[in-house]
C-alpha cells in the first residue's frame, strides 16, 4: 500500500507536492522511502519516536490549565524538506532584520534618531509596554540586544516567505528542534546521509559562544547561567535541556544574590560570581526592586549590576518594543533606515488600529480578518475573522475601539501545507518556521528551525498551545 | 555546586528511598498476617495501627480514615494522595525534585525515576494495589534499587553524589528504626509485663523487611528481640543498621568539606560525630535498660538534628550571606501562577 495514496494537497501551497501533483524534486528521494514504507513499520517507528519524547519527559505544561498538567509536544515524523537555495535566501533575510532590529534597539535607548527623522512616530515607541526608558542611556555589553531571536516566517499560496512576527524576548522552542531531530534519527536512521540533510547540532555551542562573547569580564573564563522561572514554567524542559547541552548551571532567582553590584551564585562552597545570565524572566519580573515588587522569580539588585555593567543579560532588557506587534509594521523601513537596503523578507500586510483610515478598514473588515494584540504571544489574544463566532467578532471590536494602540490586523494567509501523519493516512496540514537567530560575534542560524503544524484540519494556528505539534526541518546541503 | 541543587538532590534521593522502604514495611506485614490466619478483626487492627504509629503519621492518618484495618492503612500508605508521605506521592516528589535538576543527572537515571512515576499513575498500578498488592511492592522496590544502581552507577563521585549518598543514608537510618518501633506498639501476648513482644515472628517479619534476614543469620543462630535490635542498630557491616548508616553520612560529610574524619568544621559534622561515637561504643543492653521505644525515639530526634544542620551548613548559609529580604509568596500555588505567566514566545 502506498502512504500517500489519495494524498490532496488542496488549492494551497503544499511543501512536498507541486500544483500538478507531481513530487517537488527535492522530497523525492524522501517521498521515495516513505511511499515504499510498510504502515505497520512506519507506525511502530513513530510510537517508537513518541516513547522516546515520553520517557524523556519531553513535555510542556498548558497556560490557564490550574491542573499544571503536562503534554507530550505532539511531533509528527514526516519532515519537512528544505532545499539548500530556500536556506539561503531566508538565512540572508534573517541576519539583515536580526542586524537591523539591534540598531533600531540601540538608538531607541540612546539618541533616537530614527524618532527625531520622523521614520516612526513617538508616540508608538513610547506608548510600547515594553519600552523602558528607565534604561536610555544604559550601555549593553557588546551593544548587543537581541542575542536570540525567533522570527516566524509563513509561506503564503504563491510560495512566498513572509515574516509574520520577530520574537525578540524569550524565543521558546529550541530544544524541540534538536530532540525532533534526535527522535526522527532513531526512528529513520541512514536517509539523513542518503539526502544530505545539514545538522543541528551546533545550537547549544553557539549559543554558549555567544555568552561568552557577551561576558564583561574579558581576561577569565566567564560563568554563565540559565536564569528560569522554575518548574512549572511551560519552558522548563527546555531550559533544563539547554543548560545541559552548554553545561551550564540553571539558577532560580532565589540562587542569587548581588552584593556590591556583583551578582553571584549560592553555591555549597560559598558564593560564586557570575558574568552572563541567559534569561527566561520577563523583565517585569526579572528584579523586584526596579520592576514589580512583589516578583519573588527575580533578584533584588539585579538591574544595579547590570547598569554597572557588571553583568550581562540575554536578551537585554527593554527588547519588547522591537517584538511589540505595533513595530513590527515599522520593521521594512527600520531595515531601509539603518541598513540602507531593501528588506530581503518581507513582512505580512499590516493594518495598525491607531491609523485613523487603518481602523476604519479594520472594522469594515473584521470577519476577513486576523487580528492580534500587541503584545501577547502563543497564540493567544487573536481573533480569526472567517472561524470566529458574531460574538467574538463583537467583543474584538469593542477592544479594539477601547484600545486602537493595542492591536493589529492582518490579511488572512493560507499558510502552505506539508504532509502529515493525521490518524491513519497522511492529509495536508498547515505549517510555519521557527528559526533561532544567534547573535554574538556573528550572526548564527541553524540550517532550518522548528517548524511548527496545526494538527487541527484546517486550523492555522500552529502554537503548541492550541493544539499545534512540531517537524523536524530538513535543509538539504544542494 | 548550586545549593539548592544539593538540596534538591538530596530530597530527590530521600523520596525514593522513603517509598522503596514503605513498600518494604507494608509488604512485610501483609506477609505477616498470612502466618497468622487466626486473628479476629480486633486483633488485625492490633497489627495495622502500629505500622501507622512507627511512620509518625496517626493524626494525619485518622483525620482522614475512622480506623486503622488493613485496607485504610494500606491504602493510606500506598496511593492515597491526601497522604504527602504515601509511597505515589513519594515517588512524585523524587521525581519532581529529579525534574528541576534535570541537567544533572543523565538520561539512565532520570528515564527509569520517571518510568516508576508513570507506573505509580498508571491503571496497571491501580489494579495491582487491588489484586496483587505484593506485586506492586516488588514493583516499586526494585524500580527503586533500579534507580540507586544506576545513580551508582552513572553519577561522578562529586558533591552531588555525596549529597544523594547523604539523603539515602539519613534517611534509611530513620526508616530502620521506624521498623524496629513497630515492635514497641505491638499488641502484648501473655506476659503483659514485657513492653516489647517476643513473638519470633514479628522479629523475623522486620528482619526481614530489611533484607536482613539471611545476613542475621549468618551471625546469630536465635532470633531474638535483642539480637535483633542489636544487628539493625549496631551492627557496623549491615548496610540498614543504624551504626552503619550514620559511619556513610559522616564519610559523607567529610568528604564535601574536605575536613579530616575525626574532626568537626560545623554544627552538621559535630553532631554526626557524636552520633557515631554513641552507637560505635554503645551496646543493646543500654538501649533496652533506656526503654527501646524512647532509644528508637532518641535517634529519629538526632536524625532530624543532622538533616536541619545539614541545611543550615550548606543551604541556608546564614553566616556568609547578608540577608536579601525576599517576599514570601503568598502561597505555593502564586509562585506557580507566576512562574506559568513567564512569557515563552511559543
Amino acid at each position: 500500500m502506498n502512504l500517500f495514496e489519495g494524498y490532496d494537497p488542496g488549492i494551497f501551497y503544499d511543501e512536498m507536492f507541486a500544483a500538478d501533483g507531481g513530487v517537488r524534486n527535492h522530497c523525492s528521494l524522501l517521498q521515495d522511502r516513505f511511499r515504499d514504507t510498510d504502515p505497520r513499520d512506519f507506525l511502530a517507528r513513530k510510537a517508537s519516536s513518541e516513547l522516546y519524547f515520553l520517557r524523556q519527559g519531553i513535555t510542556f505544561n498548558v497556560y490557564h490549565d490550574d491542573r499544571g498538567t503536562e503534554r507530550i509536544f505532539p511531533f509528527d515524523p514526516i519532515p519537512r524538506v528544505m532545499p539548500a537555495g530556500e536556506w539561503e535566501h531566508l538565512e540572508a533575510g534573517l541576519t539583515q532584520r536580526i542586524v537591523a532590529l539591534n540598531l533600531f534597539l540601540h538608538d531607541i535607548y540612546h539618541d533616537q534618531r530614527i524618532l527625531k527623522d520622523g521614520v516612526i512616530p513617538r508616540f508608538y515607541i513610547e506608548q510600547a509596554k515594553h519600552y523602558r526608558p528607565e534604561f536610555r542611556g544604559v550601555d549593553v555589553p557588546a551593544d548587543i540586544y537581541i542575542h536570540i531571536c525567533g522570527s516566524d516566517l509563513i509561506r503564503g499560496a504563491d510560495g512566498q516567505y513572509y515574516v509574520l512576527e520577530d520574537n525578540g524576548r524569550c524565543p521558546s522552542g529550541a530544544s524541540y528542534l534538536l530532540e525532533n531531530r534526535n527522535a526522527l534519527k532513531r526512528a529513520f536512521p541512514g536517509i539523513f546521509d542518503a539526502m544530505g540533510v545539514r545538522p543541528v547540532d551546533s545550537y547549544p555551542s553557539d549559543l554558549l559562544d555567544m555568552l561568552h562573547h557577551i561576558s564583561p569580564r574579558r581576561d577569565d573564563k566567564p560563568v554563565c547561567v540559565l536564569l528560569t522561572p522554575g518548574c512549572h514554567n511551560s519552558a522548563y524542559f527546555e531550559h533544563c535541556y539547554l543548560a545541559r547541552e552548554m553545561g551550564i548551571d540553571i539558577v532560580e532567582g532565589g540562587d542569587l544574590v548581588v552584593v556590591d553590584q556583583f551578582v553571584y551564585m549560592r553555591t555549597t562552597r560559598g558564593l560564586r560570581r557570575v558574568d552572563v545570565i541567559y534569561r527566561r524572566i520577563d523583565d517585569d519580573f526579572i528584579d523586584p526592586v526596579v520592576f514589580r515588587k512583589d516578583s519573588v522569580l527575580g533578584v533584588p539588585g539585579l538591574m544595579n549590576a547590570y547598569r554597572a555593567g557588571n553583568v550581562a543579560l540575554a536578551n537585554a532588557v527593554g527588547t519588547g518594543v522591537a517584538d511589540d506587534k505595533v513595530i513590527y509594521y515599522f520593521v521594512p523601513r527600520i531595515i531601509e533606515y539603518y541598513l540602507g537596503q531593501k528588506p530581503i523578507l518581507p513582512n505580512v500586510p499590516t493594518y495598525l488600529a491607531s491609523e485613523e483610515n487603518d481602523l476604519k478598514f479594520i472594522l469594515g473588515h473584521l470577519p476577513e480578518l486576523v487580528v492580534k494584540a500587541a503584545n501577547e504571544s502563543g497564540g493567544y489574544g487573536m481573533l480569526m475573522g472567517p472561524t470566529a463566532s458574531k460574538q467574538q467578532i463583537e467583543e474584538f471590536r469593542e477592544r479594539i475601539i477601547a484600545d486602537p494602540r493595542n492591536y493589529i490586523a492582518q490579511p488572512v494567509v493560507s499558510l502552505s501545507r506539508s504532509p502529515t501523519w493525521c490518524d491513519g493516512a497522511i492529509e495536508g496540514r498547515h505549517i510555519d518556521l521557527r528559526p533561532y537567530i544567534i547573535y554574538g560575534k556573528d550572526v548564527k542560524i541553524v540550517p532550518g528551525g522548528l517548524t511548527r503544524v496545526a494538527l487541527t484540519k484546517d486550523s492555522l494556528i500552529v502554537n503548541s498551545s492550541q493544539g499545534g505539534g512540531s517537524k523536524d526541518t530538513w535543509v538539504l546541503r544542494h | 555546586m548550586l545549593s539548592r541543587v544539593a538540596n534538591t538532590l538530596y530530597w530527590m534521593v530521600r523520596y525514593v528511598e522513603r517509598a522503596d522502604n514503605l513498600a518494604r514495611l507494608i509488604d512485610v506485614n501483609q506477609q505477616l498476617l498470612l502466618d497468622s490466619e487466626s486473628l479476629d478483626s480486633e486483633r488485625l487492627r492490633g497489627f495495622w495501627q502500629p505500622i501507622i504509629l512507627s511512620t509518625g503519621d496517626e493524626e494525619a492518618f485518622h483525620s482522614i480514615y475512622d480506623q486503622a484495618g488493613s485496607s485504610e492503612v494500606i491504602r493510606y500508605l500506598t496511593d492515597d494522595p491526601r497522604n504527602p508521605n504515601s509511597i505515589t506521592s513519594c515517588i512524585a516528589l523524587a521525581r519532581e525534585n529529579a525534574r528541576t535538576v534535570r541537567d544533572q543527572l543523565s538520561d539512565e537515571l532520570w528515564e527509569e525515576l520517571n518510568a516508576l512515576y508513570l507506573f505509580t499513575r498508571s491503571r496497571e498500578a491501580e489494579n495491582l494495589v487491588a489484586s496483587d498488592p505484593p506485586r506492586y511492592y516488588e514493583r516499586v522496590r526494585r524500580s527503586a534499587v533500579t534507580f540507586l544502581g544506576i545513580a551508582a552507577s552513572t553519577t561522578s563521585r562529586d558533591e552531588a553524589w555525596d549529597f544523594m549518598d547523604l539523603g539515602r543514608y539519613l534517611e534509611r537510618a530513620d526508616k530502620t528504626t521506624r521498623f524496629l518501633d513497630v515492635a514497641s506498639y505491638l499488641p502484648s501476648g501473655e506476659d503483659d509485663a514485657a513492653v516489647v513482644s517476643s513473638d519470633h515472628l514479628h522479629w523475623s517479619a522486620i528482619l526481614r523487611s530489611c533484607g536482613a534476614l539471611g545476613a542475621f543469620r549468618a551471625v546469630e543462630r536465635q532470633i531474638s528481640a535483642k539480637g535483633v535490635v542489636d544487628f539493625l542498630v549496631f551492627s557496623p557491616h549491615f548496610p540498614r543498621s543504624v551504626h552503619y548508616c550514620v559511619e556513610r553520612i559522616d564519610v559523607s560529610l567529610h568528604r564535601i568539606s574536605g575536613t579530616p574524619r575525626g574532626t568537626f568544621s560545623n554544627k552538621v559534622e559535630r553532631e554526626t560525630g557524636r552520633l557515631l561515637a554513641d552507637l560505635a561504643f554503645g551496646s543493646v543492653d543500654e538501649a533496652f535498660g533506656a526503654g527501646l521505644h524512647e532509644c528508637l525515639d532518641a535517634l529519629q530526634q538526632r536524625f532530624n538534628a543532622i538533616g536541619e544542620a545539614v541545611f543550615e551548613s550548606y543551604v541556608l548559609m546564614p553566616d556568609r550571606i547578608q540577608a536579601n529580604a525576599v517576599p514570601e509568596p503568598r502561597s505555593s500555588s502564586a509562585l506557580a501562577m507566576w512562574q506559568m505567566q513567564q512569557q515563552q514566545q511559543q
